[in-house]
Formats: C-alpha cells, structure tokens, sequence
C-alpha cells in the first residue's frame, strides 16, 4: 500500500521534473543563450507577409525567398552554436493583423529579426511595435517615403524609395532617350503628382523643356482633350503619374491620334491590364519599378534555378528580395554574435548590427544602409515593352 | 492664343461631337422619366454601364465562337446593339416595376433614394459577375472599326490642323441621330408618342381619357433604357475599355446636360448633351492656353459646369424648356 503512493508520488515527482527541465531548458536557451538540450541555443527569424488572399503569391515568394536563405546558412550559425529557425506569419495584407503578429513577435524572446512585409501600409504601423521590442525589420518590398522617414532605428529596406522612381525615370528619359521636350500628365492622387512632380522637377534640371504638366480624372475614359492639347505640343516623350486603367487608355488614345513618341510611367502601370487595355498601342512604353528582373543577371539566373528545384516554382519579383532581406538579417546576427564574445547577443546589438550592415552582396543588390535605414545601393529598374505581352523587359538599371 | 486654339479646333470639335452624342442619348433617358414620373432616376447611368457590359460580353462571346471574322462588323454591331438594347430595356422596365411603381404615391425623395441604391446595386452586381468571369472588373473588349480617317481641314481654312478619327466615331455619331431621330418620330407622330406625352402632361386626366398608365410608364421605361444601353454599346466600341463605375460619372453629366436643355424636353437633352460634351472637350484642350498655365486641363468640369450655372441663371427652366406650373 504505502509502496504503491511512494511509486506514484515519485511517478508524479518525475513528470513534474520532466516539465519544468524542459521549460527551464527552454528558458535557457532563449533568455541566456546557455545551451540548451539540443546543444545549440535557438535564434529564431520571423517573416511577415500576406499569406492568405489576394496578394498571396508575392507574400509567399518572399517567406520561401528567406527560407532558401536561412537553409543555406544553418550549417554556419551551427559551427557557431547557433540553431536558426524560421517563423512564417501571415498578415494578410492587412494592418491590425500586421500589428497583432508583430506582437507576438515582440514576445517570443528567441525571435532576433524579421523579413517584411509586402505593403507599405502594413509595415508603416507593424514597424511601430517592432521599434519598441527593438526588433530589426528588413523590409523585401516597401516603397512608401514614410516607411523609413520616421526615422526608427529597427526599420530596414533594401529596395529604392518611392521618391527615387520620378528622378530614375527622368534620368534614363532625358540621357538614354534623348527626350528634350516632355509633356507631363498627372491623375491628382497622391501617387500620381507627387511621382510627376517629382519627374518634372528631376527632368528640368537635367535640361529637358517640360512643355505641359496637366491632370486627368481618375475614373473617366475619354482623354481626347488632353490629348489634343499634347498633340499641339508635339513632345517627343510623354510621361504619366498614375494607374495603368487610366494610363492604359492614354497611351492608346494618344497613339490613335498618331502619337509616335515614347510612353513612360512609374510601377502604377506595372500591371497586365495595361497591356489589355492599350493593346498594340502599348509597344515604346517605359516604366520604372523597383523591382528588377531576377534572371537578368547571372546571380540571378542561380538563384532562380536554386529555387525552381526547391519549390518548384518559377520566382516571382519580390523571391530574391525575400532571399537577400534575410540575408542582411542573418548578416546582421552574426555580426552581433562576433561583437558579443559568441554569446547569444540582445535585440538592441541586432537591432544596430542590422543598420551598420555595409556592401552586403545579395542576388539582386548590393545593401548599405544610411542612418534612416534605406539603402544606398537601391536601384530603379527600367522596363520597356517592346511587344504586346507581359511582363515587359527589362531595359536599364538606375542607380542612386 | 487664338491661333493655338484654332489649329486643334476641328479635331476638338470631332472628339467634343463623340463625346457629345453619348451625352445626349443617356440625357435622353433622365429627360423621358423625368418628364413623365418627375423623377430623377439615378439607375440610368448604372443601366448604361450594364448595356456596355453586356454589349461587350456578346461580342467576345462572338469572337469566340469566331463569327465576328466572317460576319461584317456592321452587321455584327446591329446584332449586338438589337440584343443590348432589348435586354437592357426589359432591366430598365424590371426595375421601374420593382422599385418604383410600388412607391409611385410616396413623396419623390422616397423614391429618389430607391433609385440611388439600384444604381449601387447595378454597379456591383456587374462587378461581382465580371470579376467571377474573368478575375478582373476592368475589361476590354475587341477592337473594332479603329481605322482611321483623315480630314483635310487644312484645306478648308489654313489656320486649322488637319483633323483624323477613329471609324467608330462615324458609328457613334450615325448611329446615335438614327436613335434621336427615331424616338423624337416616335413620340411625336405615334398614338403611343401621343399616349406618353399625355401621361407627361397629366397622368389622372389621362387614365381617364383611356390610356394605360402602367403601360405607358412601362413603356417610358423600356425605350430609355434601351437607348441607354445601346449608347452603352457605342461607348464601348469608341473608348474598348469599360469598368463598372463608368456610368457614375457620365450618368452625372448626361442628367446636366438633360437640366441645361431643359429637362422633360426631348431636343434639349439632345441639344444639352452634345453643346456639354464639346465644351468640356474644348475646356480640357484649351484651358492651359486661355489662363496662360494657371488652370489646366483637370478643371474641364469646372468649366463646364461654369457654364451651366450662366445658363440656369439667366433661364432656369434650361435652354429648350418651358416654364411650368409645378404639379400637384
């Protein structure tokens, strides 16, 4: 009898030990940086893109993008004492989901880093809980000024700003094109003037004479009359700041009253539906995007095969920047672990290796960080369609 | 200036015509109803869009099946503009017997708002299907007569650039007096002509005279909103791309152009619609150049709309209407 309560007491007494190792195990490995039982304590890397609904494709190239990454270099943090893990979220597109997975990002101590997100609209309010954990964010995709102009010092991203995309554009219009006389429309959104605002201003001081700068209203589908006022112009490029609906109805009404002259725009024309809407019309179109062409390179064409082969998925735009955001977190990590003895460093030592990061070398560019956290190597890709097909090719890289 | 303006006036003049021509037909459609039910019957720009939805889902549907290539586009055009127009017109009379006439006695904001949320509804359910069929509410049709046609106006006047169009702006324009012509006939010289503007005049008076309201009503119905949806048509062949919002805007101007000729007058919804659509073409090509830069191209509508407001200052019942007795 009394053996029988001294077994179970003691059965009892085993379970509970067993619990609490493997909790205190855990809390070792995550709060201390001890080892832990598996004999390398866990440093783990959110990624937060929209998973689910209607922009899933690109949010889940990015995560398997950082997955391809994380996989190559877990052999190397093991040799360091380090087992890097990778934690998908999904955040749907979507900002409250943003902010409520950012924070339990913000409380699962093991996570030193994360790559996203898709929309500058989730990151914008996410990153605010990010910078009061002190986690770094490395943003694939995020072209709004304001991601980084508020200045927070946990806010990353490795692609070109939307401010760059005017500038860019005119560059290549006026040196590569030759463009001397520029006609400039605009739809009056906040994208489309300030992209051509930005255009006019940048095409101006490289020489180019801005012979109309006139708006059109979103939503209409007769621009004859401003056509004709382009037509009396006679410009020999015309640029548009907006959306491919209206855009695509420019370009073919302009061009069925014989506008011959090149077309160009900013990644608001970025669309298939452009092509469908101005048909034939659309050949001598540019637009600029800052998301380049993964296959133009030789890296590229690597990195695509890689994926290919572990997928089973061709690469979408935004893959090799998921691949080289969680590369400059990765980089960054290592950075801080060398700094901190081996030891398993803090958020904050992350947090600010991430920002020092310099001449990174990814698969699609090259990544230094300013003191607000863009990237002084971004570049602004030029597409040009020379056929009525999608996606347009690629025709020039500008750089900063 | 004045040179400027003239160079690009004949082209402004043709482009101003086209635009003008859809105007007047949707205008067409607020004026009848208007005149015979006092009603604003907000749907009808949204039953124009549904025309131009279903017009060109007939003729993709054509292409498919490969008729369009051995049928002659014009012979092709009639088929599409028959069906568009039969089927939009019972719609149009679905919505009246739905809608309105179960709210025929209550005050007219009442029925004012039912026609707002229709026209929501249209907006939508057009979406809805569009996006299921082809994943994308903005579609784009076939091309069609896009060849263009030279006009030597140089030769006319020297001051003047020549001046081209598209085929399809002879189709519109043709095809848009056929209609105007057609119903002004119709409701001028026919018995049921006779029965509508009697209806128009006074609905009691006439219910006792023998005519069948609900008919007539119905009838009202059917015709405007066949030519709404026929001109849906006509504008998806000019412009070969439509979405679902496109009745919104344009409905807005067509029911001004129906006020600035005088609403519940037939001619002056043809006259307002066309005089709205080549001032706003005139507006937008030339305001950079008459206010030297300060208001572009993006204040057309202001402009437009400047105009109207002269008008209706100095002759508030519109340009052709006449002055009523309101009634009770």
């Amino acid at each position: 009898m009394i053996r029988k309560k001294v077994l179970s007491l003691f059965a009892t007494a085993t379970l509970a030990m067993g619990l609490l190792a493997a909790c205190s195990g855990e809390k070792a490995s995550t709060d201390d940086g001890k080892k832990g039982d598996g004999g390398a304590s866990v440093i783990k890397i959110a990624t937060q893109s929209p998973l689910s609904g209607g922009s899933a494709t690109l949010g889940e190239a990015i995560k398997l993008g950082a997955q391809l990454a994380l996989n190559e270099q877990k052999d190397k943090f093991k040799d360091l004492g380090f087992d890097i893990q990778l934690v998908p979220y999904d955040d749907q597109g979507d900002p409250k989901k943003g902010v409520a997975n950012a924070e339990l990002i913000g409380a699962d101590k093991a996570i030193l880093g994360v790559v996203g997100h898709l929309n500058s609209g989730v990151a914008i309010p996410s990153s605010v809980t990010y910078e009061k954990y002190k986690i770094p964010m490395v943003s694939p995709a995020n072209t709004a000024t304001d991601v980084t102009d508020r200045g927070l010092a946990a806010v990353n991203r490795i692609v070109a700003r939307d401010d760059f995309q005017g500038p860019a554009g005119a560059e290549f219009a006026v040196n590569k094109l030759g463009a001397k006389k520029i006609f400039v429309i605009q739809d009056k959104t906040a994208y489309g003037t300030g992209l051509a605002e930005a255009f006019k201003a940048a095409a101006e001081e490289l020489g180019a004479e801005i012979v109309g700068f006139e708006g059109v209203t979103v939503g209409e589908k007769d621009y004859n009359g401003v056509l004709n006022h382009v037509v009396a112009q006679a410009p020999d490029l015309v640029y548009f700041g907006g959306l491919y609906s209206e855009g695509g109805l420019i370009i073919k009404q302009g061009r069925e009253k014989g506008l011959d002259v090149p077309f160009m725009g900013g990644d608001g024309l970025d669309s298939s539906t452009l092509v469908e809407i101005a048909g034939d019309a659309v050949k001598n179109t540019f637009i600029t995007s800052v998301a380049g062409d993964t296959t133009a390179t030789e890296a590229g064409k690597e990195f695509a095969a890689k994926y290919k082969d572990k997928y089973g998925k061709n690469v979408e735009s935004y893959s090799a920047y998921g691949y080289d955001s969680m590369g400059v977190v990765l980089k960054g990590i290592e950075d801080a672990i060398n700094g901190n003895d081996g030891k398993l460093p803090s958020r904050e030592q992350v947090r600010d290796a991430v920002r020092a990061v310099t001449d990174f070398q990814g698969v699609v560019t090259t990544v230094t960080f300013d003191d607000k956290g863009d990237n002084e190597n971004a570049q602004v890709f030029i597409y040009e369609f020379t056929e009525v097909a999608y996606p347009p090719k690629q025709n020039a890289v500008i750089s900063k | 200036m004045l040179a400027e303006i003239l160079h690009t006036l004949p082209q402004v003049l043709i482009d101003g015509l086209a635009l003008g021509a859809i105007y007047a037909i949707v205008a067409l459609g607020y004026t009848m109803v208007y005149g015979i039910l006092e009603l604003i019957n907000f749907a009808h720009g949204e039953i124009f869009m549904t025309g131009a939805f279903i017009g060109t889902a007939i003729l993709i549907t054509l292409t498919g099946l490969g008729w369009i290539a051995v049928m002659p586009a014009l012979l092709a055009l009639l088929l599409v503009l028959v069906i568009t127009s039969v089927l939009t017109g019972f719609i149009g009379m679905g919505i009246e017997r739905i809608a309105y006439r179960p709210l025929r006695k209550a005050p007219k904001l009442i029925t004012l708002i039912t026609a707002i949320g229709v026209s929501f509804l249209l907006q939508d359910l057009v979406r809805f299907i569009t996006e299921v069929k082809r994943g994308n509410y903005i579609l784009t049709g076939p091309s069609m007569f896009t060849d263009r046609v030279e006009v030597k106006t140089s030769s006319v006047l020297s001051v003047f650039n020549d001046a081209s169009f598209k085929e399809s702006f002879i189709i519109v324009f043709v095809v848009a007096a056929i209609m105007m012509i057609t119903l002004d006939f119709f409701i001028n010289k026919t018995k049921w002509g006779t029965a509508m503007r009697a209806v128009a005049q006074d609905r009691d008076t006439s219910a006792l005279m023998g005519v069948n309201v609900n008919k007539v009503i119905g009838l009202v119905f059917f015709l405007g909103s066949a030519l709404g949806g026929a001109t849906g048509v006509l504008f998806a062949i000019q412009y070969g791309t439509i979405d679902p919002y496109i009745g919104f805007i344009l409905g807005l101007k067509a029911f001004t152009a129906a006020v600035l000729g005088g609403i519940g007058n037939i001619r002056g919804a043809m006259f307002g619609g066309i005089l709205l659509g080549v001032l706003e073409m005139f507006a937008s090509a030339n305001l950079t150049l008459m206010t030297n830069g300060v208001f572009g191209a993006e204040y057309k509508d202001v402009f437009a709309f400047a105009i109207l407001i002269l008008v209706l200052l100095f002759k508030p019942e519109g340009i052709f209407g006449k002055v009523v007795m309101e009634k009770v």
